[in-house]
């Protein structure tokens, strides 16, 4: 026979008051009939009745303050059954269930929270003997690599701001309109938080979209759309719908453009379950991660750099140059101390230790590449060698990626430091426009040979 | 190509400009271009770094409006191109085009530079590098006006460009809802960077973005200055009275590149050449005054005169202002 329970209005309640019976005893009630009226200090509620049947008891009586929730407060007879079947509802296998677990004071499980995994990112490829290598700038890397990828598969289509008629506000478009046509290099109007959604969109229906952000600060109009839409779509569709598409565009300082558009996204996008973040600094790696991040079914967030568009490296000359996504690469090995970075702080650490080794000390130069996953892994190796870290980044000190990596290294290698590690980072202050200001607020190869030499304590 | 040199919509009537109007929009029109020419010359020898745009050609867009509106009442904002907005409405030339340097004297100590300059005073906010964020803001400027009841308006300026934006529809929505007093002002000046507005709007009529929201339009020829003052003080008189917002769209021209590296492949040389040689909003001013006898070519020069020693005045010390003391890093971060 059914049981009636006083419910929940929501998902904290415990208790609440019994303000009122609608029925009595004896009466008749179907599905929908208001049964009782409960109150909280917050809202009120009608019990609306599921069953047919008839009313046989009232177990609390209207006016009972602090009844707790999953009481039973009245029982109703339902079409059908016979009366005596009623006194031992209670033994009713759902009502024993109903009333043993009052949900408020369900015992969280202590065994619940499992080991998150660890990534396992593959090694860079072998690359064959005598491998032609191609001197190019990173604008030419990145967009060989996507003209390549969207000649083998016609399903990539590229979307943003003035990345076709214009060929890319800053060129890394060009030539892709002529050679694949506007069906898939599409102008869009200026309404980012609009097209990043028809993108995440156009993926969960199984296209490989590329989002061309003119910089990153713009993609703060649709910021919603990458974590809450794309990043989370997996999970959120227990593992059924993904949406394969990059966003990419210039991240990070630019020259003199003023604290609207001038700013590091790395901390915030690597903080987000369900994205990789790949920011690369040489022109192979920007080659190599870009084909990996539009052949990978995660959202990937990659963030360019505008003053290193120009900048050129030897890429290798092979058919499908894919690099792992999730891997650091050790720029140099070396054993006094470890200086981990990315992207354009890359810059300023390699300028850093070509002058410390010159000085004589022996640096290990890590390139983080990925963001997330990160890869620190090679780094916590890295200082149990070398004893003394310092991080190098052009984002904001607090929550950055330099105080991930401290704290990864610190709980994993503690026993290994021989100083307390130090990180190099953008200033606590919006980007300046005045020349000398904004110089001050950028992180600089001084900073970092003079944070080198703090954990080495040479002066 | 859609459409020819931005259309003339047809104006029977003109309102006529008296001679004092006809001569504040002469000076204040070539205190813009003046200005701007020698910004584009500084930005040439590296005195003016990052983005600059300038707003030659739409001059009097802004120059019509705000002799509508009550100055230094009336609140305005626009975004990244604003150098003629704080010209026209009183903000000191030497302090905007230090900023422009960055030095010390600019209008935001140098810490702002060309897209970041405001003013309380003059109820200046800016000078906002998100394209469409200042509608909203604006919008939030018409929303203090009413809850003072203060009796000002809001003016916001954007660009054909900036009108796709989401947030400009849900101010409009708000705006209306709650009957705000805000003037919003398209400065269509066909083209955002290299995108003509016909392939960026599914509906170019551009006046009519506010139809959804019932809220009323109009298109304007915005380089005639009398057109642009005559229906500003229309939509100034409609939102200061209560009846909520209105959007004008102010057909105008940009003679220069989006910024300073344009590669101008979108448009023809032509299509600028036309619109320099035949709608030029100053020499249409010009023209007039000496036709209605309001001032003769003497008279014009020595306006020109003037206007070029202020610009000379303000470049000099642009050029000689300091920059800003280091401690200015840390400062202006944390409200007092
Ligand atoms: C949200 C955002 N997206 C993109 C940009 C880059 N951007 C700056 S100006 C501009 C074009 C704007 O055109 P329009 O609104 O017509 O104004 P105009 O430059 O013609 O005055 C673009 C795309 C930006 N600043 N902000
Ligand atoms: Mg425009």
């Amino acid at each position: 026979m059914p049981t009636i329970l006083m419910p929940a209005l929501s998902p904290t309640m415990e208790e609440g008051k019994l303000a009122k019976w609608l029925v009595k005893v004896g009466d008749t009630v179907k599905p929908g009939d208001v049964l009782a009226e409960i109150e909280t200090d917050k809202a009120t509620m009608e019990v609306e009745s599921v069953d047919s049947g008839k009313v046989v008891d009232i177990l609390i009586a209207e006016g009972t303050e602090g009844v707790k929730v999953n009481t039973p407060i009245a029982q109703v007879q339902a079409e059908g059954e016979t009366l005596e079947a009623a006194p031992g509802a209670k033994s009713a296998p759902e009502t024993a269930e109903a009333t043993a677990v009052p949900a408020a004071e369900t015992v969280p499980s202590m065994a619940a929270v499992p080991a998150a995994p660890k990534f396992e990112a593959q090694a860079d490829p072998d690359l064959p003997a005598g491998v032609e290598m191609v001197e190019m700038t990173v604008r030419q890397a990145l967009n060989e690599a996507m003209a390549e990828e969207m000649r083998r598969d016609k399903d990539i289509f590229l979307m943003g701001e003035e990345v076709a008629e214009y060929q890319g506000a800053y060129k890394i478009s060009q030539g892709l309109l002529q050679e694949f046509g506007p069906q898939r290099v599409i102008d869009t109007p200026i309404t980012e938080h609009g097209f990043a959604g028809i993108a995440v969109g156009a993926a969960f229906a199984g296209l490989r979209p590329i989002v061309e952000f003119m910089t990153w600060n713009f993609a703060m109009q649709a910021i919603d759309q990458i974590i809450n839409s794309a990043a989370k779509q997996l999970y959120m569709s227990g593992g059924q719908v993904s949406a394969p598409i990059v966003f990419r565009g210039p991240n990070g300082a630019a020259a003199r453009v003023g604290a609207q558009h001038s700013q590091d996204f790395s901390a915030w996008y690597s903080s987000v379950p369900g994205l990789y973040v790949v920011a690369p600094f040489s022109a192979a790696d920007a080659k190599g991660l870009l084909k990996a991040a539009i052949r990978s079914n995660t959202p990937v967030v990659f963030l360019e750099n505008e003053i290193l568009y120009g900048s050129t490296g030897l890429v290798p000359k092979v058919d499908d140059y894919v690099l792992p996504i999730g891997k650091a690469r050790v720029a140099r090995q070396g054993k006094d101390v470890t200086i981990v970075s990315f992207s354009m702080g890359m810059r300023y650490a390699t300028q850093a230790t070509e002058k410390l080794v010159a000085a004589g000390l022996d640096v290990e130069l890590i390139d983080l590449r990925t963001l997330r996953p990160m890869d620190s892994a090679t780094v916590i190796e890295s200082v149990k060698k070398t004893g003394r870290l310092v991080t190098v980044e052009e984002g904001w000190p607090q929550n950055g990626v330099g105080a991930e990596l401290v704290a990864r290294v610190v709980a994993e290698a503690f026993d290994y430091l021989d100083a307390p590690p130090l990180r190099v980072t953008g200033k606590d202050v919006p980007m300046p426009y005045a020349a000398n200001l904004e110089k001050l607020a950028l992180p600089s190869t001084d900073e970092v040979i003079a944070a080198v030499n703090s954990v080495t304590y040479r002066s | 190509m859609a459409r020819k040199a931005a259309a003339k919509p047809a104006q029977s009537n003109v309102p006529e400009f008296t001679k004092e109007q006809e001569l504040e929009a002469f000076r204040e029109m070539l205190l813009i271009r003046r200005f701007e020419e020698k910004a584009g010359q500084m930005y040439g020898m590296g005195l003016i770094g990052g983005f600059c745009h300038l707003y030659i050609g739409q001059e009097a867009v802004v120059t019509g409006i705000t002799m509508a509106s009550k100055k230094g009442e009336d609140a305005q904002i626009t975004g990244y191109r604003d150098h003629g907005h704080m010209l026209v409405m009183g903000l000191d030339p030497k302090g905007v085009m230090a900023e422009l340097t960055g030095r010390r004297g600019g209008l935001s100590k140098g810490k702002g530079g060309s897209m970041h300059m405001f003013s309380n005073e003059h109820r200046f906010y800016g000078g906002n590098g998100i394209v469409g964020a200042q509608v909203s803001l604006g919008t939030g400027l018409a929303f203090a006006s009413k809850y003072r009841g203060d009796n000002t308006v809001s003016i916001s300026y954007f660009g054909d460009g900036a009108s796709n934006q989401g947030q400009v529809y849900e101010s409009f929505n708000m705006a209306k809802l709650w009957n705000l007093p805000a003037v919003y002002i398209i400065e269509n000046n066909r083209y955002g960077m290299g995108t003509s507005v016909e392939r960026a709007s599914g509906q170019p009529n551009l006046s009519r973005r506010g139809e959804g929201f019932d809220i009323p339009g109009e298109q304007v020829d915005g380089m005639d200055v009398r057109l642009v003052h005559d229906a500003a003080k229309r939509a100034i008189e409609h939102a200061r009275s209560g009846k909520g917002p209105y959007i004008l769209e102010m057909l105008t021209y940009r003679y220069r590149g989006h910024s300073m590296s344009d590669p101008a492949k979108y448009r023809s040389k032509d299509e600028v050449a036309t619109m320099r040689a035949e709608r030029d909003p100053i020499e249409q001013v010009k023209n007039r005054i000496l036709e209605k006898r309001y001032g003769t070519e003497e008279s014009l020069k020595e306006i020109e005169n003037e206007i070029r020693a202020i610009v000379t005045e303000a470049a000099d010390f642009a050029t000689s202002d300091p920059e800003p003391d280091a401690s200015e890093l840390y400062t202006d971060i944390y409200a007092a």
